[in-house]
């Protein structure tokens, strides 16, 4: 099974990141979408939420969300204490947050961070740290 | 002097000159992201210079075996290199001798080896062992374990608000139970230069023991283990221009008499029956197996290397660069130093306010400016420091001024960003 990756918010976002010309205007665009980013109830920054292998602190938690016809979607509530990493959880929502629970595990994000160049151009541990968040969602998922 | 196989352009100066000594480093003239590598990560682990690698590569070429075993010319060989590099961290460290030198896999190797066969073997439970708070977790982490199995205490020495070695705390500590001392020669967070030949003759008057973790002190300034006074002293060869994998412990020879060996092996014995088996003399006793032979010459090229310019030269040159760097990155709004010792060697650590210290760094590593992010292996310091990372900027001997100015532009140019 395979759910499309396309919607308008990640168009604009695959468009924005191959019109900018280098990685400092495209980390400055990653910073600027993490400033859109929901401040998270600083009661739910426990160890139990916190993801394990990010370069900051990363804390993460799903809310179920039932629909009229009964279907569960997830939301993804995460923040982090630095800037980048709170554009590129931004990312990651938009990419997952109000899915189907079901088709959490089926969306390729490896592939769309890959589209964005995230998977090559992140240094090793930053690049763990993302795919550590990934895990955690997939998870989250599956729970 | 030393004797170099392969004269360096640096060499022919008689002044310390900067730009030939980056000649010296091939990985200095490479790119990242397209811009010059502007490297201030040597604290963590310094380039290597031609003269180790080309050391390395002739030996495997011309001159490798195992050594201390062979009867052939080859195995003599060998071995003659590998105990001239042992005589080489001698003369450079200023021991008497050079059984006195015990080669070793690098400094947590060096200080773990102190833990196992000195701590663990003579202390008795209610013995105390002080550590300097600012230590990084190699020279904390086995005094721990140590304390674990002997039923001793680590009790951490504390430092000021500026990162200076407390003195007068570390008097007030000392009593008739502390049997080891551990600091650091300099901090590899604050950059300070703890006061040891203070520490030593304090430490010594009440009968204990000092280690010194020598890691970041024997890269920036001359080092004599006698004048100092010291018990143990521990370097790694990596941070001073030579390979991984090797390094050396300085240990007073009555000391390592007494000591028990570290590892079981070939090499480390005198007679073996199944029965039981007695010990080689020191430094064979703490070097079982096979040892890391080119990595000693590799490490034995880089100490001739720098010592090719003086220790002195090296210093002069490198504080000249931290204090430009101190001085440019004071003037910026909202960063706050972290460690602002009156003596301190090449390593700035600093915060920036409404920053995180990885966000600094990601955005200074697009600017082609290596420099690290994090608690920098010493936990018990950051908590000190009110602070959970810090990013750090260090500096070595073919730092430039240019280089100062690349790290405070690129940081400023990320805060602008990060705003």
């Amino acid at each position: 099974m395979d759910v499309v990756t396309q919607s308008a918010e990640l168009d604009d976002l695959r468009d924005t990141f191959g019109f900018l010309d280098d990685w400092e205007e495209r980390y400055a665009y990653i910073i600027d979408l993490g400033k859109g980013l929901p401040e998270m109830d600083e009661a739910l920054k426990t160890e139990a939420t916190k993801v394990r292998g990010c370069t900051s602190q990363v804390w993460m938690i799903g809310r179920e969300q039932v629909d009229d016809a009964g279907r569960v979607h997830l939301e993804i509530v995460a923040d982090s204490d630095a800037h980048i990493v709170r554009g590129l959880i931004r990312i990651l929502t938009m990419l997952y947050s109000g899915r189907l629970k079901s088709e959490i595990a089926a969306i390729d994000a490896e592939g769309f961070l890959h589209e964005l160049g995230l998977d090559q151009h992140l240094s090793p541990s930053r690049r763990n740290g993302l795919f550590s968040m990934v895990e955690r969602i997939r998870a989250l998922g599956a729970s | 002097m030393s004797v170099l196989t392969s004269p360096t352009a640096a060499l022919t100066k008689t002044r310390f000159d900067v730009d030939a000594v980056r000649k010296d480093f091939p990985i200095l003239g490479t790119a990242v992201h397209g811009k010059p590598l502007v490297f201030l990560d040597s604290a963590a682990s310094a380039q290597k210079p031609l003269a180790v690698l080309d050391a390395m590569d002739r030996m495997y070429r011309t001159a490798y075996a195992n050594v201390h075993r062979g009867i052939y010319t080859l195995s003599d060989l060998a071995t003659g290199r590998y105990e001239a590099a042992r005589e080489t961290i001698r003369r450079f460290l200023g021991a008497k001798d050079a059984s006195e030198i015990v080669l070793t896999s690098g400094g947590t190797d060096s200080l773990n080896l102190v833990a196992r066969c000195w701590a663990q073997a003579f202390l008795k439970p209610g013995d105390e062992i002080l550590v300097c708070e600012s230590e990084h977790h190699s020279n904390i982490v086995p005094w721990q374990i140590a304390a674990e199995a002997t039923g001793a205490k680590v009790r951490p020495i504390p430092v000021t608000d500026e990162g200076v070695f407390d003195f007068d705390a570390f008097t007030d500590m000392l009593n008739p139970k502390v049997k080891l001392v551990a600091v650091a020669h300099m901090s590899n967070v604050l950059g300070t230069i703890m006061p040891i030949k203070r520490i030593a003759a304090a430490t010594h008057a009440i009968g204990a023991k000092i280690v010194v973790d020598g890691c970041q002190g024997a890269v920036h300034q001359k080092v004599d283990v006698v004048d100092l006074g010291v018990d143990f002293y521990a370097i790694t060869g990596h941070k001073i221009y030579g390979p991984t994998g090797v390094g050396a412990l300085y240990g007073r020879r009555e000391l390592l008499d007494a000591m028990p060996p570290y590892k079981g092996g070939g090499d480390m014995i005198e007679t073996v029956t199944f029965e039981r088996s007695t010990w080689a003399e020191p430094p064979a006793r703490f070097e079982a197996g096979t040892p890391m032979i080119v990595e000693a010459v590799g490490l034995a090229a880089a100490i001739d290397y720098v010592e090719s310019f003086g220790m002195e030269a090296l210093h002069a040159h490198e504080t000249d660069v931290l204090d430009y760097a101190t001085t440019l990155l004071r003037a910026i709004p909202g960063l706050r130093i972290i460690g602002t010792a009156p003596d301190k060697g090449g390593v700035i650590s600093f915060t920036v306010e409404g920053a995180h210290p990885s966000d600094i760094a990601t955005l200074l590593d697009q600017r082609g400016v290596a420099v690290r992010a994090g608690h920098h292996c010493a936990q018990p310091l950051m908590v000190r420091m009110g602070v959970s990372a810090t990013t750090r900027a260090s500096f070595a001997m073919y730092s430039t001024r240019a280089e100062a100015e690349a790290l405070a532009q690129g940081v400023e140019r990320a805060m602008a960003l990060l705003r």
